[in-house]
């Protein structure tokens, strides 16, 4: 078999690995223009205020300074994926502490701070709000007085603090809790989570004499960024041109706007080549966090081990600003039944504005927290019950065919073998036969969960060059987790080319057809679909010139290895890519170019199994996984440490299997970080730990070296050979496997996050008692 | 107030006029365009700035400049000139260790200096000679796979 006609399925490294390893790779901090200022912040001092006034004269006199922005230089357009709550800058009003009121452009970046610190505002103070509970008390103080005016791209059901709230409901309930012998009904609560990606957000942007704005920026999505630049500070689109360098990492934080709208002002205000980096600590305070959850589950099944019904209520602070609030909230309720069948269910919950920081997109979408409560109580129920927490999770386990909640049907399902996968590998049965070290106690814990991949808008643009290479073009975006590469796999095989003659073009929304963004585990499916299908396009052109080259009908031509098109049967009568695309370009036909773009438009809610009030979440395809993870518990001092993990996921087919143990692994880590350790911490209004020395992530020395990543392959049918998403769906599990694994270990049930040597320690004394 | 100073970076030699309290990392990025080594934290947490001074591993970030005058500076972009280096970039390449790519530059500083006191690491030594470099990626677990597999084929 030749080595070309296999790129699907190949342990590539990435296309780009070299020019990382040589600290060639530039980033958005890395770029220079000629001429270029530098860009700095103020931050609100407040957590709710009015904008009284403004002083900027004594900072437009400091050496260095060439331009100021504040809220009077804003338009009064606003931005949001949901509901379009937020100015390019603070205007009117402040509503969290850190919140950009001003900015400024200098000669050097320490000229842009001192600039900054001679900005003065005179605010009214006004009562903040900072529980999303007391949020939505009657009389609370109104964060966003212009709520029912803002326009908003779905029913929100806004009044008052709330953002926003969803409803989704199957089946008949009451009916369905008589049915129940045993029923579990619990709090639980988790923290805000930093993102904390390596690179801290930046952007760059230049202007030219007619006024065209050219902005470079650390994103998720060029194209999100030239939409909320331009709805916020009321741009034609065609006015703003937007590229991504290298990303160093997302994780949801770069999906929408960060700095990109100020340094636009900037940029334009100064008319020049303005730069902005924002410190870690701004990084922490200004951008977004992950959401803490507040919620109530309520599960039941029958003795003989059959769940039947589930409830969930859920209360999420979504900080100032709506941004992806309502989308998290939707989909957190939309999978909160697991994988799992339930006669009926119902998941309700709101999204509260507060005077904190907005939270927004995160890995996973709400299912971490979510997963929390539900993956415990399962545990809890078959624990109850006498059975196998493994074997209760498989009899319940959605089986291929069987339609998710609401009722979307799930073409593809390998959840079965992902619970077979972990369940032998970490030999769980064997489990009680682990012996713990000397002081500590030692358990394993599971989970189960499913992701989905797709939504929204996606194409790609496939060029073949003169010499038969090709170009790739699709606008999504990299932001570390390989899609650049897995993409070109996919187009390199269905060429039967080697990748190296494939270039994938950076994103650029003046040259890339529009892509959504790299969000929702979404690019290798929705935007490999595109790329296999522009590229089919390419062959099929190609073809048509081969036909008529060797003078054959395209039904006896066959591509072969390599980029040759040759007559079936006819080892000797063949032409290549680069005779055809040279034969395009100069002589007949024209230059070979294949496009594709799509839509993913399935409902979530079949109306006749289903009903929801509010956004629904959009859907996807689904991938599957299963987790289970062996800890143990210094029963001194309540520390968890966790010793090995397995991780199986169904990502229909790994066009890249070392790529998609990149992402099950890292996946893995930070949902161990978000079960044992991280938490942004609020003391009042002001974020406490907003540094890398006070919260704590994982690093190699606290994470175990046994992560052992399978894959499974449950092909999706419509997917680009097969394949599925898998960015997110190795985090969902991670917190509530570490928990149950916790409870086998010592007994105790914790219901919040996250688990600390002190709440673990409490808990355990509280036990023992 | 500004002074005269003098760095051999990477082997070549840069003439400089800095400020007392310019770090070492602003003097490699922005004096010697040597964009490699990134600014992270700023706070010596996260090791994205990590060079070696005199072979040893440190936090550009905190380091002044003027206080290495005298010493030899690798950066990133100098370890192709070290055949510990290339193998070191090549195996992080191999076992799919890059993802985002952002922590790298520090990453291979400190492995590089981590071969240099220990050239057949355990996997736990391994894991104790990276953990001041932080990754949001991969989970370690490639990272530790590639400096392992450099370290055996240095022994071979």
């Amino acid at each position: 078999m030749n080595a070309a006609a296999l790129q699907v399925g190949r342990r590539l490294p990435r296309l780009e690995a070299d020019q990382k390893l040589s600290g060639r790779a530039r980033y958005t901090a890395d770029l220079d223009l000629h001429g270029m200022l530098h860009g700095a912040i103020l931050g609100s001092p407040h957590a709710h205020a009015r904008i009284v006034r403004y002083n900027i004269s004594k900072a437009l006199a400091a050496p260095g300074v060439v331009a100021v922005v504040t809220g009077a230089d804003c338009p009064d357009g606003k931005m949001g994926p949901f509901i379009k709550d937020e100015h390019a800058i603070a205007k009117g009003k402040v509503r969290f502490v850190g919140e950009p009121v001003a900015a400024v452009a200098a000669a050097t970046p320490a000229q842009a701070r001192h600039g900054c610190a001679l900005i003065e505002i005179d605010y009214q103070e006004l009562p903040a709000v900072l529980d999303p509970a007391q949020a939505l008390e009657e009389g609370a103080p109104l964060i966003h007085d212009g709520l029912a005016g803002y326009e908003k791209i779905y029913d929100a059901g806004s009044s008052g603090n709330k953002c926003c709230r969803t409803v989704i409901e199957q089946g008949d309930l009451a009916a369905a809790w008589r049915k129940c012998d045993v029923v579990l009904d619990q709090e639980y609560r988790t923290q805000p989570q930093a993102h904390l990606s390596m690179e801290p957000c930046a952007a760059l942007a230049d202007i030219d004499p007619a006024g065209r704005v050219t902005l470079w920026s650390a994103n998720q999505s060029v194209f999100r960024v030239q939409a909320n630049v331009c709805e916020c500070l009321q741009l034609p689109m065609s006015r703003l041109r937007c590229l991504t360098p290298h990303v160093g990492g997302g994780f949801g934080n770069k999906m929408e706007a960060h700095v990109q709208p100020i340094v636009v002002m900037l940029a334009i205000k100064s008319g020049r080549p303005v730069k902005l980096v924002l410190s870690r600590e701004e990084d922490f305070e200004i951008v977004r966090g992950g959401h803490p959850f507040r919620f109530r589950v309520k599960t039941g099944a029958k003795k003989d081990g059959t769940l039947v019904a589930r409830e969930v209520d859920v209360l999420i602070d979504g900080g100032a600003y709506a941004d992806d609030s309502p989308g998290v909230l939707a989909f957190a309720l939309r999978m909160s039944c697991g994988p799992y069948r339930f006669m009926a269910a119902k998941a309700q919950g709101a999204v509260a504005y507060t005077n904190k920081l907005r939270f927004g997109a995160f890995r996973g979408f709400g299912q971490p927290q979510i997963h929390f409560g539900c993956e415990q109580q399962i545990d809890q129920i078959a624990v109850a019950l006498g059975i196998d927490p493994l074997e209760f999770r498989r009899c319940n386990a959605l089986r291929p065919g069987e339609t998710w909640f609401g009722g979307q049907s799930v073409a593809s399902n390998g959840l079965k073998e992902c619970i077979d996968k972990v369940e032998i590998e970490s030999g769980w049965r064997r489990r009680s036969a682990l012996v713990a070290s000397p002081g500590k106690k030692r358990g394993m814990g599971m989970g189960t969960t499913a992701h989905i991949s797709a939504l929204l808008g996606t194409g790609a643009i496939v060029r073949m060059l003169e010499d038969g290479t090709i170009v790739l073009n699709t606008g999504a975006t990299d932001i570390g987790q390989g899609s650049d590469t897995v993409l070109a796999q996919m187009c390199a095989q269905t060429l039967a080319i080697d990748v190296a003659k494939v270039a994938v073009a950076s994103p650029d929304t003046d040259g890339s057809p529009y892509n959504w963004g790299t969000t929702a585990s979404r690019v290798t499916y929705t935007t490999g679909r595109s790329v296999v299908a522009a590229t089919g396009e390419v062959l099929r052109q190609a073809k048509d010139h081969a036909s008529e080259m060797l003078e054959c009908g395209v039904a006896d031509l066959e591509l072969r290895p390599g980029g040759k098109i040759g007559v079936k049967g006819a080892s000797g009568l063949e032409v290549t890519f680069q005779a055809i695309s040279r034969r395009a370009h100069w002589r007949s036909g024209g230059p070979l170019v294949g496009s594709h773009t799509w839509v993913y438009s399935q409902d979530t809610v079949d109306p006749k199994r289903a009903t929801a009030i509010g956004n629904p979440a959009r859907s996807g395809v689904f991938s599957f996984g299963a987790l289970v993870v062996d800890v143990e518990i210094e029963e001194a001092t309540g520390k968890v440490e966790v010793l090995r993990a397995w991780s199986a996921v169904d990502v229909g087919r790994a066009i890249n299997p070392q790529a998609v143990e990149g992402q099950i692994e890292g996946a893995f880590v930070q949902g161990m970080g978000f079960a044992l350790t991280e938490e942004m911490v609020w003391d009042g209004a002001r974020l406490s730990n907003p540094t890398m020395m006070d919260y704590k992530a994982p690093t190699s020395a606290d994470t175990p070296y046994e992560i052992n990543s399978y894959i499974v392959e449950a092909p999706e049918p419509d997917g680009p050979y097969g394949a599925k998403g898998a960015g997110e769906i190795g985090m969902n599990a991670v917190a509530a496997a570490i928990a149950n694994a916790v409870s086998a270990a010592t007994g105790v049930r914790l219901n919040s996050l996250p688990l600390t040597p002190e709440r673990v320690l409490r808990a355990l004394m509280e036990h023992g008692e | 107030m500004t002074m005269q100073c003098v760095l051999l970076i990477n082997g070549s030699t840069y003439r400089a006029e800095i400020a007392a309290e310019d770090t070492l990392l602003t003097l490699v990025r922005d004096v010697a365009g040597l964009k490699g080594s990134k600014l992270g934290c700023n706070q010596g947490v996260c090791g994205a700035c990590t060079v070696l001074v005199g072979g040893w591993p440190v936090r550009a970030c905190l380091t002044l400049a003027a206080d290495c005058t005298d010493a030899d500076i690798v950066t990133v972009e100098g370890l192709e000139r070290d055949t510990i280096g290339v193998r070191l970039q090549r195996a992080f390449g191999e076992c799919g260790a890059v993802q985002c790519g952002f922590c790298i530059p520090g990453m291979l500083m400190s492995a590089r200096a981590l071969l240099d006191k220990n050239p057949a690491p355990s996997l736990d030594q391994i894991r104790i000679g990276l953990s001041g470099n932080l990754c949001r990626c991969s989970g370690y677990r490639k990272i530790v796979d590639a400096v392992r597999l450099a370290a055996t084929e240095n022994a071979a």
